[in-house]
């Protein structure tokens, strides 16, 4: 019986201890990151070549996305709001819901599905058939050359990704309360325009999906970097990469949100 | 080199769709445009209850928005609300006895501190206190007053 619970106590130390180890990797391993960022000046070619693979190649999941949430915005919130004979507020309901919380957070779970498990899984693949190590046999290094660029690109096309999230949002609830079911294009803006602040509003989504951004790259280049070299160990990067980054995101959402909006 | 051309086309296209939509969140869809540029006047008011007048409310002039509201304190030796009203530089020349109330727009609006301009031939300046106010008029107290003068009937 006392060694049965040695054992036990004993893995779950191994868990911890590995858990912690992984938890000091990954910061040393942001660190490197952010210290190779200044050498991205001299070729930022590099990031351009992968926002195109993070930022262009999803547009088309976050536009049709964020037109569907929007359009069923509109439509549930003017379920609710007729009831209350307040349906001229529904713009607001559709950008304030769009900007402070859905733009950031879909864009980001989106964001993690859609560039974070290709890029976990890139540089998965690259240090499982050794081209990593093949760059450093060469004196070239691999965090300024193919670490730093994926983790600045995918900070950079958060925020922009989301803005675009919530904009096609709004044109959606626009679509489907004016067009469909006859609210004031009138009111709809100028309700928008009264309730929804620059900077309590909509600096803060920005600054969510800014945040959102850091720890997708983050995770999704560490996974891939830190992953076992074999053809299992890509797959459960990637795996890891979507579970980790959804629930990281959901967790500092909540967090953001009691900060910016909690008084 | 073509390829890599139309890539970078494609991401300037990308980034410059992205700050087109924070541009438009700035300005189209949020009170950035109604924002004035700081150089209106102050103006303070006395209300004995505000009712739901927070910051940011607006202050009309006959149903035309010309300022909003600043700032709302509690004194405590009047036991009144003191409301500081921040008015646009160009509506400078309303009368000195302007009269101020809260009323509610719609039966569930948002409330607004509406402004009701006297005869004096001087304007109001920057830091002078609105002395005619009325306050809301809280829900509550008028059917508890309806129902008192129907009892007593």
């Amino acid at each position: 019986m006392l060694e049965w619970l040695g054992d036990r106590l004993a893995a779950l130390g191994r868990w911890g201890l590995a858990a912690g180890q992984r938890l000091g990797r990954g910061t040393l391993f942001l660190l490197a990151t952010l210290w190779a960022l200044p050498g991205l000046l001299l070729r930022p070619g590099l990031v351009v070549a992968q926002l195109y693979s993070v930022g262009v190649l999803s547009l088309l999941i976050i536009v049709v996305s964020g037109g569907f949430v929007g359009m069923v915005l509109g439509l549930q919130g003017y379920n609710t709001l007729v009831g209350f004979g307040a349906e001229q507020s529904l713009g607001v309901v559709v950008a304030l819901s769009l900007v402070r919380e859905l733009g950031p957070v879909v864009a980001a779970l989106l964001f993690a599905g859609r560039a974070g498990s290709s890029l976990a899984a890139e540089i998965g693949l690259m240090k499982a058939t050794e081209q990593l190590s093949g760059m450093e046999m060469m004196a070239v290094d691999p965090m300024s050359r193919v670490i730093a660029p994926r983790f600045l690109a995918g900070v950079l096309a958060m925020p922009l990704l989301a803005a675009i999230f919530s904009v096609v949002g709004i044109g959606g609830g626009f679509a489907v309360g004016v067009g469909l079911l006859g609210v004031d294009p009138g009111a709809f803006w100028s309700q928008i325009q009264d309730k929804v602040d620059v900077f309590e509003d909509v600096a803060n989504g920005v600054i969510k999906s800014v945040v959102f951004g850091f720890v997708a790259a983050w995770i999704a280049v560490f996974e891939g970097y830190d992953c076992r070299p074999t053809s299992e160990g890509v797959n459960r990067a990637t795996t890891r990469t979507v579970v980790h980054t959804s629930l990281a995101v959901l967790g500092l959402d909540f967090v953001l949100t009691a900060l910016m909006f909690g008084e | 080199m073509g390829n890599s051309r139309r890539v970078e086309i494609l991401v300037g296209l990308f980034v410059a769709a992205g700050l087109a939509a924070l541009f438009f969140l700035a300005m189209k869809a949020s009170n950035l445009s109604t924002y004035d540029a700081g150089d209106g006047f102050e103006v303070t008011a006395r209300f004995d209850n505000i009712g739901g007048l927070t910051v940011r409310s607006p202050v009309k002039v006959a149903g035309v928005t010309v300022g909003r509201v600043a700032g709302v304190e509690y004194d405590m030796e009047t036991f009144q609300a003191v409301v500081r009203l921040d008015i646009e530089s160009q509506y400078d020349q309303l009368p000195r006895d302007t009269s101020a109330s809260i009323f509610t727009s719609g039966l569930l609006g948002e409330q607004y501190v509406a402004l009701e301009p006297g005869a004096a031939m001087e304007p109001l300046a920057d830091g002078d206190e609105i002395r005619i106010t009325q306050s809301s008029l809280v829900l509550e107290q008028l059917i508890g007053q309806f129902l008192y003068n129907k009892a007593a009937e």
